[in-house]
């Protein structure tokens, strides 16, 4: 678990595409997302009248990584939590257009945010687990959703797909907060697999860690990917330009709030941006 | 002094003047001094003064035995059982209705104005004289409902008077809660209850008993309701059931201080002994149930 996964390879934002421009022709097509999990079409958001989002429309491929990124206050985690009604909980919001799981309005009537949440999952910016046992950590999810299963197996299996188990094998029965940050993390993630969702959500999972807890972080949703559709929401463009294989960029200005300005898969977007802003944020010039 | 003719000419326009500003200070801190030797020195006089005289008295002849017209005789069994009773059913009443009212209004109620204006109004009732809930007690449990001069017209008023204080302390205790609590229950696929249940009460649970046991203690203190109510002053018997009339430590002491003879003052302080053991005792259990809720997070 020690060797990096640098996919997809790219130049970082120190040595700017633009300095040696590629043709006109180079210029990525739309990248077309066949095999979509999640679809939001035509979102528009509001808390209270401040609005949020404006039309993004995205489609997230299927057991892939998919990162939005994009300045302070894009809209970037307003729309992550869109997909699984976390926004549900502020008051006041508002939202026009929809966010399609398997075809299916997550908006709509049909939809509970109970069950929903259960398969979207969520990993938030700062590690948060409960103030009690590991172990409890990862069944407290399985419990409230009536898991019927080997609650040992259970355990055993989150901790390893999170890359913990053999950090904490020995005392299950130690306290989740007494974790390092890092591993909290894993928890965390840990705890989000053991319900079984389809999609991972991961708001800034790494902004609360250093360098070497944030590279496991990473590795691990490489792993994750083979089984699981992440989506993460960052700040670093080059822990996009690593782990994402498809990279949503937005921006808010005044006249619009929290648009999608582009996306494509990550290394045409990081090598030829089809849009002069796109370019100008990753290559450093602004955000 | 090595300062250059530039610092010189600015430095003019100051009047430093360090030994005064001191000064000041130290005028403060022997002002805020003074301040604390005051009301040290008074509750040691107090203190003193109530050990000196009760000490004597207390014994388990005082602890078992009914009011007397003879001080020698006269104990405060009948006090300390008719607040215990009292005590029960008053946090009987007041512990759940309080923090379910807490609950809903932190967890359910929805954000609008009826809320803030209910909100503001428990916290204005956590200042209204207590006397006003003697007066309403009596109107409305020993007159309308009939309950007389009784254990339970005596609780339920007192009910009353605690209630917006654990409401306060109970929704303080859950704003305490983390939302990232909230937030990961939820995002698990756990329902709002069981958020609520499994997680917001457990960790706010210090913070909730500490607001109870300290309403508790407010509510043993409490003399004006109940003598508004009309508990008796002199009783020779232990309540038998709800309905029974009953006297409680505070006017058991005000009962004896306002008697002539030295002795029964004597007694007085001996219950305010015992009265002042139970708050203490009931303080450090809250406090010690603080410092863990602080631990936590």
């Amino acid at each position: 678990m020690t060797s990096i996964n640098l996919k997809p390879q790219i130049a970082t934002p120190a040595t700017p595409p633009v300095a040696t421009p590629p043709t006109p022709v180079a210029k990525a097509a739309p990248t077309i997302i066949e095999d979509a999990v999640l679809e939001v079409r035509n979102l528009s958001l509001w808390y209270g009248r401040t609005r949020a989002l404006t039309d993004v429309s995205l489609r997230i491929a299927r057991n892939r990584i998919t990162a939005l990124i994009g300045p302070s206050g894009c809209g970037k985690s307003t729309l992550l939590r869109s997909m699984n009604r976390m926004n549900d909980l502020i008051s006041g919001v508002r939202t026009e257009g929809g966010v399609l799981l398997d075809e299916v309005d997550v908006f709509g009537r049909s939809v509970d945010p109970v069950e929903l949440r259960r398969r979207v999952g969520m990993v938030f910016q700062k590690p948060n687990p409960f103030p009690r046992s590991i172990r409890d950590n990862i069944l407290y999810g399985a419990k409230v959703n009536g898991y019927r299963g080997n609650h040992d197996e259970l355990v055993e299996q989150s901790l390893k797909r999170a890359a913990l188990w053999e950090e904490v094998k020995s005392d299950l029965k130690k306290s989740g907060l007494a974790l390092s940050g890092g591993q909290q993390q894993r928890l965390c993630i840990a705890r989000a697999i053991a319900v079984a969702p389809e999609v991972i959500l991961m708001d800034e999972p790494c902004s609360a860690l250093d360098p070497i807890a944030t590279l496991k972080i990473e590795d691990l949703m490489r792993e994750l990917a083979k089984d699981y559709t992440i989506v993460i929401v960052t700040h670093s463009m080059q822990q996009a330009a690593r782990v994402a294989d498809y990279t949503a960029f937005m921006l808010s200005d005044e006249q619009v709030k929290g648009r999608l300005v582009e996306f494509g898969d990550t290394q045409h977007m990081f090598t030829t941006p089809r849009d002069k802003r796109t370019e100008d944020y990753i290559t450093g010039r602004f955000g | 002094m090595t300062l250059n003719t530039e610092t010189l000419t600015r430095s003019a326009s100051f009047h430093a003047n360090i030994a005064a500003r001191k000064m000041r200070g130290n005028i403060f801190a022997a002002l805020g001094l003074l301040s604390v030797i005051i009301g040290l020195a008074m509750l040691v006089v107090l203190v003193g003064d109530v050990l000196n005289r009760g000490v004597p008295w207390l014994s388990l002849d005082f602890l078992n035995s009914f009011d007397s017209r003879f001080a020698a005789r006269a104990g405060i069994k009948a006090a300390l059982y008719g607040t215990a009773y009292m005590m029960f059913f008053t946090m009987l009443v007041a512990l759940p209705l309080g923090v379910m009212t807490a609950i809903y209004l932190e967890e359910y109620a929805p954000d609008n104005w009826l809320t803030s204006f209910i909100q503001i109004n428990i916290s204005n009732l956590a200042g209204v004289p207590s006397i006003i809930y003697g007066l309403l007690g009596l109107t409305v449990f020993v007159r309308w409902m009939g309950l007389g001069r009784s254990v339970l017209a005596g609780a339920l008023t007192m009910a009353l008077l605690v209630l917006p204080i654990i409401v306060v302390a109970t929704r303080e205790a859950i704003r305490a809660v983390p939302s990232s609590m909230r937030d990961a229950s939820l995002a698990l696929g756990a329902t709002k209850w069981q958020t609520v249940w499994n997680h917001v009460l457990p960790y706010a649970m210090p913070g909730i008993l500490t607001g109870n046991i300290l309403a508790a203690s407010r509510a043993i203190g409490e003399t004006a309701p109940l003598i508004t109510l009309g508990a008796l002053t002199f009783v020779p018997f232990v309540p038998r059931d709800p309905l029974d009339r009953f006297t409680v430590l505070p006017i058991q002491i005000f009962n004896w201080t306002s008697k002539p003879q030295a002795e029964f003052h004597d007694l007085a302080a001996a219950g305010i002994i015992l009265l002042l053991a139970t708050l203490l005792v009931l303080n450090s259990v809250a406090i010690f149930l603080r410092q863990r809720l602080r631990k936590r997070f």
